[in-house]
């Protein structure tokens, strides 16, 4: 393999020009948010179920008299891995799309990723975005 | 010539198989009745009936019970409940076959108006069900039916009262548990209440059609003991414990609302106007404590819920089984909804107040609905309230009634404790920390109920 693979450590954080985004989006908005990313080139994605809470509160249920506060309300979490130029194009698609304006809309995280490689052909970096 | 009510029966041959024969016990003008019943032969329009009724009842502890219960415990323990409603099935059939209905229903060594042994329990004349043959009846039905339709009360009578230590207690203390209160708590009440002249609670006076203080009290008074022995579930009340599928909590209650026309109609043992009037006063009663129940709770949390007007559902088919030979349309309206909104607060206050984890209501809701239906039985049977029963004083009956709940209150507590701290000592009620945050179904039975990626 190309690359020391365990090379993980915060030290050696070179940030390869690529960006590591990660959405909690509402879940009925997820298919505008998967047009709109594929409108700006991107090729692919990872979409897990999640629950949590924020500034959106959560909802009481009542059982023949047991109050529960639900405070984790089910999200989508997106993760995308792009190139360091489509940053910019991405974030605003998902930002657009997953927009209501009613608080609960999510959040968009943005971090440097420092490897890639794709298990098939063993290409790295932009190569196997 | 077949009367439409049933009534008591002292013809020798009758004397030895009476059992709901007594279910206008008492007061009831005896005197009237015994004479018009003098039919010996099987009745195929009665015995087809008491055929489909048997069946009904059997459907209320499966699947109806268990799906009942089933929604309301969390994923973890789905199956346990569903196990434990199968396995007392099978358990009691097979008691009932050796000793039960023998301790029951044998009139051996009882006379009208004494009160001696075996006005509390059964003789030994029956067991391994002894002299039945397909000749022999009971009123206008085979006997084997018979033994068959009172098999399915005893059979759901300790189902209900697993609902109370739900989600906590070993299989092999529930399976002991179920197993010796039948024989030591069940069995008697039945055969005080339902064995003809010369029975305890029936020589009293007391009235009760399909089983309320011989079913209903009794589990449910056995569920608060249970609870308050093994102890609440870790966490309760401040975890959440929300139920998992109320879905399949209304598809079993449904089933048992079905299911209870086999138990209140069919309590007449014949396919007569008794019987029709009381699958007509079930429903009504049914329908009013919902509706009892979701007014109530409409009106004190804004919501009208899925779970409160099964509940109310229940407690209505609870509290209308003592009453449903002898009220009349109009009673069964008030007591149903007297029912629902009594148990609405049993069920969703008293509970967090005194602060036992009585996990499916089995007092809040059996109990309560129970007592409430036994002591307005008493008035409601009264031609001044639209009922249909001879009784003369309507708060003289009521004071019998009173008695007869106080009986078995005492009599299912005492006896339910005793039997609770045996296997607590011996076996263990409880199973430990780790496997109760497991959940039942992989700790007690490796499996799981939802296998679903």
């Amino acid at each position: 393999m190309a690359r020391n693979m365990l090379c993980c450590n915060k030290t050696n954080y070179e940030g390869r020009d690529m960006k590591w985004i990660t959405a909690v989006i509402k879940p009925f908005t997820l298919d505008d948010v998967r047009e709109a990313l594929a409108e700006v080139g991107v090729q692919g994605m990872t979409v897990t179920e999640v629950k949590g809470f924020g500034r959106q509160h959560g909802h009481t249920e009542l059982y023949r008299g047991a109050e529960y506060v639900v405070d984790f309300l089910p999200k989508l979490k997106i993760e995308v891995a792009v190139a360091d130029e489509q940053a910019d194009h991405v974030i605003e698609a998902i930002s657009t799309a997953a927009r209501t304006g009613k608080v609960g809309d999510g959040k968009i995280f943005v971090s440097g990723l420092e490897q890639v490689i794709r298990i098939r052909t063993q290409e790295v970096d932009t190569d196997a975005l | 010539m077949r009367f439409e009510k049933p009534g008591r029966d002292r013809k020798a041959g009758m004397l030895r198989r009476a059992g709901k024969a007594a279910l206008f016990c008492g007061l009831m003008g005896l005197a009237l009745s015994l004479q018009a019943k003098g039919s010996t032969t099987i009745d195929s329009g009665d015995t087809a009936w008491m055929l489909v009724a048997s069946m009904l009842v059997l459907m209320m502890t499966i699947p109806g019970a268990a799906l009942f219960y089933g929604g309301m415990v969390r994923a973890k323990n789905l199956l346990s409940v569903m196990m434990q409603c199968f396995a007392i099935t099978a358990l009691v059939t097979v008691l009932w076959m050796l000793y039960g209905y023998s301790l029951a229903f044998s009139t051996e060594g009882m006379h009208a108006g004494v009160t001696n042994l075996h006005s509390f329990i059964g003789g030994l004349d029956r067991v391994l069900l002894a002299g039945l043959t397909p000749a022999s009846h009971y009123q206008t039905v085979p006997e084997s039916v018979f033994v068959m339709f009172q098999l399915t009360f005893a059979i759901i009578t300790p189902v209900l009262i697993i609902g109370a230590f739900a989600e906590r207690m070993k299989f092999s203390a529930m399976l002991c548990f179920s197993g010796l209160w039948l024989t030591v708590v069940y069995l008697p009440v039945a055969h005080m209440v339902w064995s003809g002249p010369g029975s305890f609670l029936g020589d009293l006076g007391v009235l009760d059609f399909a089983g309320g203080t011989v079913v209903h009290i009794n589990a449910g008074i056995a569920g608060l003991v249970a609870c308050v022995v093994i102890g609440k579930r870790r966490g309760w009340p401040h975890t959440p414990m929300p139920p998992h599928n109320l879905g399949y909590t209304v598809v079993g209650a449904s089933l048992l609302w079905l299911g209870w026309f086999g138990f209140n109609a069919g309590s007449a043992v014949a396919a007569n106007g008794s019987a029709g009037m009381a699958m007509l006063v079930t429903q009504i009663a049914t329908a009013a404590a919902a509706i009892g129940w979701t007014a109530v709770e409409w009106i004190s949390h804004k919501r009208a819920s899925v779970l409160g007007i099964v509940s109310g559902a229940v407690a209505g088919l609870v509290a209308v089984t003592p009453a449903a030979g002898t009220c009349g349309p109009g009673g069964a309206l008030v007591l149903g909804l007297i029912a629902g909104i009594v148990c609405f607060f049993t069920a969703t206050k008293l509970k967090y107040r005194l602060g036992y984890d009585d996990a499916l209501d089995v007092f809040g809701v059996h109990a309560i609905a129970g007592i409430v239906g036994a002591l307005l039985t008493g008035p409601l049977a009264s031609p001044k309230l639209g009922g249909f029963g001879t009784v003369e004083s309507l708060g003289g009956q009521l004071w019998i009634q009173a008695k007869g709940v106080a009986f078995t209150v005492v009599w299912s507590a005492v006896l339910s404790w005793v039997l609770l701290k045996l296997i607590d000592r011996t076996l263990g009620l409880r199973v430990d920390t780790e496997q109760e945050q497991m959940g039942l179904d992989l700790a007690e039975h490796e499996e799981r109920a939802y296998n679903l990626s």
